[in-house]
């Protein structure tokens, strides 16, 4: 199992993605933006978080121009897995592979903290090791975070079964810490093959840290 | 060479917290008189073209492919010679 994670000038959780993936014992690779293409034996491509290009103009609007960008669309074309997490989800989402867009949080406050977040659909090789209706611990760590998508878009997401998590209280009781349409954490496209949340759960791995129910979520890839 | 002037907001629909926190602000300093505030981004450049129609189409696609994010965004564009 092959873990290559982009690196964008301004991309800070590169060494935390690698570090979560190698304890789950797969092999991991960083690879600069400036690359035209994905290493072929990559299994799983991972956006990583941070803040790509400064956040000029708006978070991941300038990523989506990197040369690796490219390479990326046809790999995620093709069917190839796809995850971007925070900032990663925000490339995508600028790059046109994942619906909708996030905007700045609607208190205006960068949140950095650890949330409850509800299972909405593991019908996907992401959350397949949990059930719908269970909640996790993961830290969030964004300014711009507050996903919007409109009404016939979010419909869409909801036939497709493609909201992955929302965020909730430790009961599972919606709480929405960032404005989120339907407090949406995270989705995936039609395919199920492209995959993006704020939520960092390579920041929930070990039990001393917080929280280890990133382990659970991150598996999921591995043994698709 | 000709000035364009773009202008960014979010498109009428989509919630401007930004926009509301300024008009909270502009009522505490007692202007009970504002309302509909919005907070965009201009983007200002020089374009070295003399036809107005191939500007306008060029800083069009710009807005379209950069300049604004057409999911949440509206943008207008100005040309002044």
């Amino acid at each position: 199992m092959k873990v290559t994670i982009l690196q964008f000038p301004g991309t800070n959780c590169e060494y935390d993605t690698q570090n979560a993936f190698k304890s789950l014992g797969a092999e991991t690779e960083i690879l600069w933006h400036k690359s035209e293409s994905v290493p072929s034996d990559t299994d799983l491509l991972v956006v990583a978080g941070g803040f790509s290009y400064g956040d000029y103009l708006r978070s991941g609007a300038i990523a989506k121009f990197s040369p690796v960008m490219k390479a990326v669309t046809k790999y995620a074309n093709n069917g190839g897995k796809v995850l971007g997490i925070c900032n990663g989800f925000q490339v995508l989402t600028e790059a046109g592979l994942l619906p909708g867009a996030l905007k700045r949080n609607e208190s205006l406050h960068f949140l950095s903290k650890h949330h409850n977040l509800k299972v909405i659909n593991n019908d996907n090789i992401f959350l397949e090791k949990l059930n719908n209706g269970d909640v996790v611990n993961v830290p969030i760590a964004h300014h711009d975070g507050n996903y919007y998508i409109d009404e016939k878009g979010l419909k869409e997401l909801y036939a497709n079964n493609q909201i992955l998590l929302k965020y909730c209280d430790e009961s599972g009781n919606e709480k929405n810490p960032n404005g989120s349409v339907d407090a949406i954490a995270g989705v995936c496209n039609k395919e199920k093959n492209v995959f993006g949340l704020m939520p960092h759960p390579e920041r929930a791995m070990e039990k001393i840290l917080g929280s280890d129910d990133g382990i659970k979520m991150l598996q999921g890839f591995l043994e698709a | 060479m000709m000035k364009a002037v773009v202008n960014v907001f979010l498109k009428a629909g989509v919630l401007d917290s930004q926009g509301k926190a300024v008009h909270h602000a502009l009522e505490s300093l007692h202007f009970s008189n504002v309302s509909n505030v919005r907070v965009g981004k201009q983007i200002i450049f020089s374009l070295d073209e003399k036809d107005e129609k191939k500007a306008m189409a060029d800083v069009t696609k710009m807005c379209e492919e950069l300049l604004a994010n057409t999911v949440i965004e509206d943008y207008t564009i100005e040309l002044v010679k």
